[in-house]
């Protein structure tokens, strides 16, 4: 979530066929990218809240995947471009700096659809992957529940085997784009007897469709919608949506996680996030004055903003650091690991600071014609906690961290 | 309207990595805590015999032109050594003395580097005398060189001078003129008691006060091309200093989770205690961010003149460098309790490298003052 122009340092270097590449797609964005619908886009995933928008970002996801622009390093035969992700990158970081609207369906596009690239059956891939890609069918991710969320190993969501069909029971929640999935990646428990409680759970590639689950749209932070609390009541499903084995669900759930927290690669790729970068903020920190004069040339600002660039580089250069292996033996994946935690808590800090720097406009919000850029930092600050609490906690990541890299104990 | 293009660029050589792994094993030999500790109160603060064999590894050329005796890789090959070093707190003249051979390079004539370098490269100790007023962010410079009978004259005193006790040669920032100069002065023309040895926050480190007052130069002592070559080497010097500090983080979070994982209160290990767990984890994102930095700049520099994204690179690694190990030093002495009072414990030797290391070639806000008309205007 965090890279951004990962790859701008490289462009002098770059083969004449990647730079054809490039701009082909630059050229493609041009004459491509949809007009101001006149109503507000989603900066996130998470914040598809009606079918407008929903009606109008399948469009642009099919049209993205339709030019071959994404699921570029996803095999052919299943709707993928086959060629090396080094396309898809370059294609990611021209969409994102012309702030193209987001491909939206993430969490097929990002860990649903690798999960099941990497370790699905052929008749799997073959369901589902070019679905994910043109935007057909939408997936969510039925983990969390209303009782547990960072201990996901303790979830109740009940599945028991009954002939051909798991009947579920219980309730999920935070379910982004659970009203209108079509699938769901599901996490329920299928021996309540299991001496260890992680080896009771099972994966499920469950249709949202089945008789018996309902959702409920849940208003979030920002007043707009995106996620559902999400209801199993005796629901039906095929025996074959499981995934693996029963009693490997947990397994299977923790390597999504890695796709999801960006520790492993293999996402089809598209902007899934609007990229909200010091570039922008040192735009707003040139128009915004006081006493006339751009808080750009005020000194403690200057110092705060050049503390936040500082940090800026060092997260993209982090991200570049990884692919050298000898500058990573000595605390193995501390940089992997750590990539969702800095990201996102960087982002958090530095759109907090937005608003400070805005003075008396600060207070305004969506709506109000006098808001700064339109009340963007306001949406963008609210917006930015659901990375620092979707996927996994800030906290929990650095439990993970002191645990898995500096082998600190448990709590 | 700013347009900014951030240079991403980092890279690491076969040759750098293998330099990394033999230097991390050449100094954790070389320096373990026993040793370090030994050397506290000793005159000089190294051993002679490793410095020695550091030179005669080839160390001491490895970033000189293969004319003068060195094998031509580059300064980026030393970045491997010197954190390492900082990571076993192994001292010896090696930092400064490259950072003075940097001067000669980038500021002498051929003959000034025929003159100066080989002999640099054999382990003649040179060091930098820069500062002479309250700190490294003011721009006066009080030393003076004067035309005197066919020759010059220097008056002043010179802070802080790092191995000044053991350096063959002073590379002594003067005025002339208003104008900044940089001059050679070997130790033999120094008068007697013109060195008084500093006491410093770090014992681990040695430096002393120079009185260059009345020592006579000729014009050819005088450095040829002074203004890049000081541009240069302010920025080569925080860049090492960053990168010693760099490692000394690591050290210091390697001490704090050994005590996290052994002692216990409560009966659990204080590790377990999110207290202390979550700012531990946050010393290892500064550290790394500070790592990723020194080989950013590691990556960019060359023997020309530093260019603007270098200049960044080098300030962003000391800024970054420095605050980590502050951190890192802080709250490895608050974490290991009353332990962490003690002399005996090692938390010492980092939260004292800590301060000095701050301080060499500019602090962090110092470095962010520099980078704001280059980030921001
Ligand atoms: C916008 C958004 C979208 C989401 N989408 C989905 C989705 O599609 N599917 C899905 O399954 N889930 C989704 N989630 C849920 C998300 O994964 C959980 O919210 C998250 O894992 C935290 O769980 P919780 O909400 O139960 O908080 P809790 O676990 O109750 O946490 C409360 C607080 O306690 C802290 N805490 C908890 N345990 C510890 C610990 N061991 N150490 C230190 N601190 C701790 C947390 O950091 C947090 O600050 C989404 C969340 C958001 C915000």
């Amino acid at each position: 979530m965090t890279e951004n122009s990962q790859l701008a340092g490289q462009q002098s270097m770059e083969s004449t066929e990647l730079s054809d590449f490039r701009k082909g797609i630059i050229d493609w964005i041009k004459h491509n990218t949809p007009a101001d619908p006149g109503f507000l886009l989603p900066q996130t995933f998470m914040e598809v809240g009606s079918e407008q928008v929903l009606d109008f970002l399948r469009e642009w996801q099919y049209k993205v995947w339709s030019a071959g622009y994404l699921g570029m390093a996803w095999p052919k035969q299943y709707g993928g471009g086959g060629m090396p992700r080094l396309f898809q990158q370059i294609a990611d970081e021209e969409m994102r700096r012309a702030r193209v609207p987001i491909c939206f369906n993430v969490i097929g596009l990002g860990w649903a659809g690798p999960l099941i690239i990497d370790t699905g059956t052929d008749v799997e891939k073959e369901t589902y992957i070019k679905g994910i890609l043109n935007a057909e069918d939408i997936w969510c991710q039925g983990f969390s529940e209303p009782n547990h969320g960072s201990d996901l190993g303790s979830i109740q969501t009940r599945a028991e085997r009954d002939g051909d069909e798991y009947v579920i029971n219980g309730s999920k929640i935070w379910t982004t784009l659970g009203n209108y999935a079509k699938y769901m990646i599901l996490l329920a428990r299928t021996d309540a007897q299991a001496e260890r409680r992680y080896n009771g759970l099972s994966f499920f590639l469950a249709p949202m469709g089945a008789n018996g689950i309902s959702t409920s749209p849940i208003q979030k932070l920002t007043g707009e919608y995106g996620f559902t609390e999400t209801f199993f009541t005796d629901a039906r499903i095929p025996a074959s949506c499981i995934m693996g084995e029963e009693g490997h669900g947990w397994r299977i759930a923790m390597h999504t996680l890695q796709y999801e927290r960006g520790a492993e690669a293999g996402a089809a790729g598209g902007v899934s996030i609007l990229s909200i970068v010091m570039d922008d903020l040192l735009k707003m920190a040139q128009d915004v004055e006081r006493d006339g004069q751009p808080l750009l040339q005020d000194p403690i600002t200057r110092d705060n903003l050049v503390k936040f660039l500082i940090e800026e580089q060092a997260l993209y250069l982090g991200e570049r650091r990884v692919g050298i292996p000898a500058l990573c033996r000595d605390y193995p994946n501390s940089l992997a690991l750590s990539g969702k935690l800095r990201g996102t808590e960087f982002f958090r800090r530095m759109r907090q600071y937005a608003l400070t720097l805005q003075g008396a406009p600060g207070a305004l919000y969506v709506g109000d014609d006098q808001a700064v850029d339109g009340g963007f930092w306001q949406r963008a600050y609210l917006n930015n906690f659901s990375t620092t609490i979707g996927g996994g906690t800030s906290q929990v990541q650095a439990n993970i961290i002191g645990e898995h890299v500096l082998g600190l104990p448990k709590d | 309207m700013i347009t900014r293009t951030a240079n991403l660029d980092i890279s690491f050589s076969d040759e750098q990595a293998m330099i990394l792994d033999s230097a991390k094993v050449f100094c954790r030999d070389k320096s373990d805590i026993t040793t370090v500790r030994s050397l506290l109160k000793s005159e000089t603060g190294y051993q002679n015999d490793v410095w020695a064999e550091m030179i005669a590894l080839g160390w001491t050329g490895l970033a000189l032109p293969e004319q003068y005796g060195g094998s031509g890789m580059g300064l980026g090959a030393t970045i491997p050594l010197v954190e390492s070093m900082g990571r076993y707190l192994l001292c010896t003249p090696f930092i400064t003395s490259t950072i003075a051979a940097q001067a000669i390079l980038r500021g002498g004539t051929n003959q000034q580097k025929s003159r100066w370098l080989p002999s640099m490269v054999e382990g003649a100790v040179a060091t930098m005398a820069l500062l002479d007023n309250e700190d490294w962010g003011a721009t006066q410079i009080r030393c003076t060189l004067t035309p005197k009978d066919g020759g010059f004259v220097l008056e002043g005193k010179k802070l802080q001078v790092n191995d000044a006790a053991v350096a063959d040669i002073f590379l002594v920032l003067a005025s002339s003129n208003g104008v900044p100069t940089l001059v050679v002065v070997e130790a033999k023309a120094l008068p007697e008691g013109a060195i008084s040895n500093n006491t410093l926050v770090d014992e681990t480190k040695r430096a002393g006060n120079v009185n260059f007052s009345g020592v006579t130069i000729k014009a050819d002592a005088i450095l040829a091309n002074a203004a890049e070559a000081l541009q240069d080497v302010r920025l080569i010097g925080a860049l090492l200093t960053a990168s010693e500090a760099t490692g000394t983080s690591a050290a210091a979070l390697d001490t704090l989770v050994d005590y996290l994982t052994t002692r216990k209160q409560f009966g659990r290990l204080i590790g377990s205690y999110q207290a202390l767990k979550h700012p531990t984890v946050d010393i290892l994102l500064q550290m790394d961010s500070a790592r990723t930095f020194i080989y950013h700049a590691a990556t960019l520099i060359s023997d020309a003149h530093l260019n603007k994204d270098t200049e960044i690179a080098c300030r962003m690694a000391k800024a970054q460098a420095t605050d980590a190990l502050l951190f890192a030093g802080d709250r490895a002495v608050q974490f290991h309790g009353g332990m962490g009072f003690t002399y005996d414990c090692n938390a010492m030797l980092y939260i004292r490298r800590a301060q000095w290391a701050q301080h060499q070639y500019g602090d962090a806000q110092h470095h962010r003052k520099l980078l704001a008309p280059l980030l921001l205007d």
